[in-house]
């Protein structure tokens, strides 16, 4: 079998999601079944000035970073004028990352008029309608590692990923990060945390958590194998979503106590219903400590 | 008419009938056997309807807050100003205080007033979550929308409903010297003014 070539090429980033996909276990095994072009850090076959000179043809194009008309240039040449070049190239392009695909942290610079590749936040930008056909979107600050090899293996074997709307793939987006989390039985009895760190309590209430209206497959997929934010008592930050990043990340905006943000999909009606009837029982075992120590 | 329909008007009119009987009588003072006298039923089969009087006064409030929650969600689904809607939710309130006094009455004068009967069963919310779910919508839109300030959910529902039942309380003490119509204006002034943005 003839081995797709795989480009990766960034724009403005801070190297994130590169950084995490060196973290996959199986880095080199799913590299190999790939003609590996051009890597922002990993040894390849091809420069930079080889890219830019567009003499390359690329099956699978990976995007990082968010996107900026203007001004971005690497080697005295147009990032964006070299993206578009293989991206009109690709058979497949994956945004990697939420700068990539939404615009994301970098978008806060100059939100004008930096976005992503085809989105800026929810708005499809005047590149989607030509790309949209191939497009991939992974959201994430970072991505997790085995979400874009997920969407690599797929690839490889030609399977067909289902996408929703934004081209996010179902497998990996159409739960939240609420999905798994081992706090989902306090947030089931409205028992938030009493702080940081603690493995008790749930972070929906006060401490700022955005798991239950985030699609990502954290708490599905775990970190380095074994935990997540949520899991480690830090809230969900959102970073997959379009609107990615918010302030005051460690507090719930709240009306009157009650959060401003349903879970994804929940009435509101029909939230306040269950929250109120949950929180009139106190289960003791949720009150408790899950470890008790002797001093 | 179908046979559960049928059994679900019975249900409903034991409902209402007993509501008048204990918010008049009182809870202990009010039988089972007076209950199925006045609906003019058997004794055994209220009993079909409803295991027990305690069965009976849970699902009553559970009744009440219903009928009082589906009137106020339908304040809250219109396109209007939170300070409208207070003076909305309050000519509901009083207006049920009025012409169906019993609603009321069993609220102040039975749930609130026997904890022991609904300790199980009605725990917190549980029984009134129809009322409160609406409050609750209500008081989130004020917030989101900018008019009214963002604060503890039971100070604004302690000083809206404790103020409201207040009143009604002294309407049935006989106290108020002007009929509780008379008040509307100046109280939903008087609660838009505590709940409002400053």
């Amino acid at each position: 079998m003839k081995k797709p070539k795989l480009l990766w090429l960034q724009s403005i980033t801070c190297n994130g999601n590169t950084h995490s996909f060196l973290n996959h276990p199986e880095l080199f095994s799913i590299l190999s079944h790939f003609e590996l072009l051009y890597h922002p850090v990993l040894e390849t076959a091809h420069s930079l000035e080889d890219l830019n000179a567009k003499r390359l043809t690329c099956d699978i194009l990976i995007l990082e970073g968010s996107f900026k008309k203007n001004g971005v240039k690497k080697l005295g040449i147009e990032v964006l004028d070299v993206v578009e070049y293989y991206a009109k190239e690709a058979k497949h392009i994956i945004t990697a990352g939420t700068c990539a695909t939404f615009g994301g942290m970098f978008k806060t610079y100059d939100p004008e008029n930096i976005s992503g590749f085809c989105y800026d936040e929810e708005e499809q930008t005047s590149r989607y309608e030509m790309y949209a056909s191939k497009l991939i979107s992974l959201p994430g600050c970072p991505i997790h590692p085995k979400w874009l090899s997920y969407v690599l293996m797929m690839l490889v074997y030609d399977k067909k990923i289902p996408l929703d709307t934004m081209h996010r793939p179902q497998e990996l987006y159409n739960i939240t990060v609420h999905t798994g989390c081992s706090r989902n039985e306090y947030f089931e009895w409205k028992v938030d945390t009493k702080g940081f760190g603690l493995k008790e309590g749930c972070l929906f209430y006060e401490q700022g958590c955005q798991g239950p209206y985030t699609r990502g497959s954290c708490n599905k997929i775990l970190w380095n194998d074994v935990s997540s934010k949520t899991i480690v008592g830090t809230p969900c930050f959102g970073c997959t979503e379009p609107t990615f990043p918010k302030t005051a990340l460690f507090s719930t905006k709240t009306n009157m106590g009650i959060p401003a943000k349903m879970p994804l999909g929940v009435p509101r009606r029909a939230y306040l219903t269950a929250t109120g009837i949950a929180k009139s029982f106190k289960i003791k075992r949720f009150e408790e400590r899950i470890i008790t120590y002797e001093d | 008419m179908k046979i559960a329909d049928k059994k679900a008007l019975k249900r409903e009119s034991i409902i209402q009938v007993s509501l008048q009987l204990f918010s008049s009588h009182g809870f202990h003072r009010t039988t089972i056997p007076d209950i199925a006298k006045k609906l003019g039923m058997s004794v055994g089969n209220l009993y079909n309807y409803f295991s027990s009087k305690d069965v009976l006064a849970k699902e009553i409030i559970k009744y009440t807050s219903e009928v009082l929650g589906d009137e106020i969600r339908a304040v809250n689904m219109l396109e209007i100003s939170s300070k409208d809607k207070i003076e909305k939710i309050v000519t509901i309130y009083f207006t049920m205080a009025k012409e169906k006094p019993e609603m009321i009455e069993y609220f102040l004068r039975v749930y609130l007033s026997h904890r022991e009967v609904f300790k199980d069963g009605c725990e917190g919310m549980t029984c009134v979550s129809g009322f409160i779910t609406e409050i609750m919508i209500f008081f989130d839109d004020g917030v989101s929308s900018g008019e009214l300030r963002n604060q503890d959910f039971f100070s604004a529902f302690g000083l809206f409903m404790g103020y409201l039942g207040g009143m009604v309380f002294l309407k049935g003490e006989e106290i108020l010297p002007h009929s509780l119509d008379d008040y509307i204006e100046d109280i939903s002034r008087n609660i838009y003014a505590a709940l409002k943005s400053e």
